[in-house]
């Protein structure tokens, strides 16, 4: 596809996204709300015209692992699923990020706990940020607020992804995945070449030439003392991710008495909320996130030395705020607003909370 | 002294084949797994595709088999190895793609793994060492334990009320159309050794011929956790495992072999003891 304007929805634009990013396979289950994923791929056939392998299969178990043996060949593979599935999937995430394998996992969130609702949430923050699987381990987590960042994220996440070699997650929710709005495609990114592959993946077992020892592929040390350094590569990984690869968004912050945090969803209802409130003559700002991990704790540190207090706004019953505290040492008064189960809050309710809350 | 004039090329009669490593084998002596390893690292040898070769490791006692083949190699979480080979080998057509794994790893904790690769015709070889027993984690029940079989869960015998039945897998597997190739073999004496190779080197053959999954059960001995000498083992393993896993072809060129029954997937010695 060329540069072009087009009309689509959240989900559509991920699997576009990864046809034209050169994604070299895609394995997925169904689950409501993110179906659209597998399906404009399954319509698109992308392996009669980029060679992209589509397949679906038997589980989300084994779709994560489909990805981990995929992408330790040192191709560009991703997933999809929705909360429940993306909980299955935490074996294999801690597995991924153990074994470092670049790879890029979608989550279109719905409410829980467990089956919960096919509806929009945003209660996978601590499964997201705070480990999800086992062992000290983190995603870099990119939360697209609009049908444009879904599409431009998937782009964004390879790079991350090889550049750490460090699984990648997308985290939307059901409202951003479902809801149809104008984006710009780019256009077409070919797939890597063989030599591409081997030159941006040394590691890969794309088969053992002569000259080179046999490439393993494991999270597996039995030797504390080794596996202790290791885990220190990776905490140092986490830590240059943090210096270099934040991201957020800050909107009327600059003469703010109080500024809201939010990301995905959440911030477009919060960005309406913002109008409204300076409209009644409230200073208001929106801090937005869009890393998760990494947290932006030192920009968002700053802005809250400035204002008299700090409302997060969140699709859940307070999972982010935490960071949030964190980021800002409770120096100023940090409360939640959230509904959930499936819920999506107005500006209006919004509005009140922070009049309620906040400014009061 | 030995006489080192007799060490020359001329006189070599036998040498470890270059597809395993130097690294010194963890198995328990005895085991079957090293003799396994080295029928596999010599059909790759033979085949010439060291550097076309992937293999997937499994979580049990043949963990670390990737440190001794020397091919590229992914170590999978317990049970998996059969969804990593499905994207190595869709990704990666070129690529000769086997799953070496034992009876718990493939035919407990990754049973839907198995079955789905296999009925999805993957064009993979999967290696299955059958001891009837979980021998890394200290010797409990496996899916394949003997009804009666003493285990370290299961310490007055494998009980069908309390544990259920022992899983024939193979033959299970060799009903679906996925599967080309689907044989059980040994390795407890030099002429079972040459039959299993051959068996190795057949199901990696036709998976360079695109025929679909091949799959090759190595019926094995556990001598540390079935507590005897490997000779003893050898011996019961004849007695016990072989009438229940019996040895040979399963499926052929995609047909059911003659003789063989797949639909009595349940062992004819579990069903005797439950009637009696």
């Amino acid at each position: 596809m060329a540069k072009e304007l087009k009309l689509m929805k959240g989900n559509e634009a991920i699997a576009r996204a990864m046809i034209a990013s050169g994604c070299d396979g895609y394995f997925g289950y169904p689950i409501t709300p993110q179906s659209e994923v597998m399906e404009t791929l399954m319509a698109e056939k992308p392996w009669e015209t980029t060679g992209m392998v589509v397949l679906q299969a038997e589980s989300e178990v084994a779709s994560i692992n489909m990805v981990y043996g995929g992408a330790a060949t040192g191709k560009k593979v991703a997933t999809s699923s929705s909360s429940p599935g993306i909980s299955l999937m935490q074996e294999g995430m801690t597995y991924l990020a153990g074994a470092e394998i670049p790879c890029v996992v979608v989550n279109v969130m719905r409410g829980g706990p467990g089956l919960g609702t096919i509806q929009p949430s945003q209660s996978d923050y601590f499964q997201s940020t705070k480990g999800g699987g086992h062992g000290d381990y983190q995603l870099y987590t990119l939360a697209p607020a609009s049908v444009q960042e879904m599409y431009d994220f998937v782009f964004d996440a390879w790079d991350i992804a090889f550049k750490y070699r460090n699984p990648v997650l997308i985290l939307s929710d059901g409202a951003i995945g479902q809801c149809m709005e104008k984006l710009y495609t780019r256009d077409d990114m070919p797939r890597w070449t063989e030599e591409e592959r081997r030159k941006n993946a040394p590691w890969g077992t794309w088969g053992k030439p002569a000259d080179r020892n046999h490439n393993i592929v494991t999270s597996l040390e039995l030797d504390s003392a080794k596996q202790e350094i290791f885990n220190h590569k990776l905490q140092a990984k986490y830590a240059e991710m943090k210096e270099k690869e934040v991201r957020y968004e800050m909107l009327n912050c600059e003469d703010a008495d109080y500024i809201m945090v939010a990301y995905g969803s959440s911030s477009r209802i919060a960005m309406k909320a913002m109008q409204m409130a300076r409209e009644k003559g409230i200073k208001v700002g929106l801090f937005r996130l869009i890393t998760l991990f990494p947290f932006p704790t030192k920009q968002l540190a700053e802005v809250a030395a400035k204002v008299k207090g700090i409302l997060c706004v969140e699709m859940s019953a307070g999972q982010m705020i935490e960071d949030v505290k964190l980021a800002t040492e409770c120096k100023v008064p940090v409360e939640h607003f959230g509904r959930f189960g499936g819920i999506i809050p107005t500006p209006g309710e919004v509005l009140k909370a922070l009049e309620e809350k906040i400014v009061k | 002294m030995a006489n080192l004039d007799i060490v020359k090329p001329e006189n070599l009669v036998y040498q470890r084949t270059k597809v395993l490593t130097d690294a010194t084998m963890h198995y328990c002596p005895g085991c079957g797994h090293g003799t396994t390893h080295r029928c596999v690292a010599e059909v790759i040898e033979e085949l010439g595709i060291q550097d076309k070769t992937v293999g997937v490791a499994p979580v049990g006692c043949s963990v670390l088999a990737y440190n001794y083949f020397d091919v590229d190699f992914q170590e999978a979480a317990h049970g998996r190895a059969p969804a990593l080979a499905t994207a190595v080998k869709r990704l990666n057509p070129e690529l000769n793609v086997f799953t070496y794994q034992g009876d718990g790893d493939l035919a407990a904790i990754g049973t839907a793994e198995t079955i789905h690769a296999a009925n999805r015709g993957e064009n993979i070889t999967m290696i299955f060492v059958n001891n009837g027993i979980y021998g890394m984690t200290g010797g409990q029940m496996a899916p394949t334990t003997l009804v009666g079989m003493r285990s370290a869960t299961t310490p007055y015998g494998r009980n069908v009320e309390r544990n259920g039945y022992p899983l024939r897998i193979t033959e299970l597997l060799a009903t679906l159309p996925g599967t080309y190739y689907v044989t059980r073999q040994s390795v407890h004496t030099p002429a079972a050794v040459r039959k299993a190779k051959a068996a190795i080197k057949k199901a990696f053959e036709f998976q360079q011929q695109k025929k679909g999954l091949c799959f090759v059960e190595i019926v094995s001995n556990c001598n540390s956790g079935w507590k005897m000498t490997p000779v003893q083992a050898n011996k019961w393993m004849e007695e016990n495992m072989f009438p229940n896993y019996p040895i040979g072809d399963i499926k052929v060129d995609g047909k059911i072999a003659e003789g063989i029954d797949v639909n009595r997937l349940v062992l004819d010695h579990a069903l005797e003891v439950v009637n009696k």
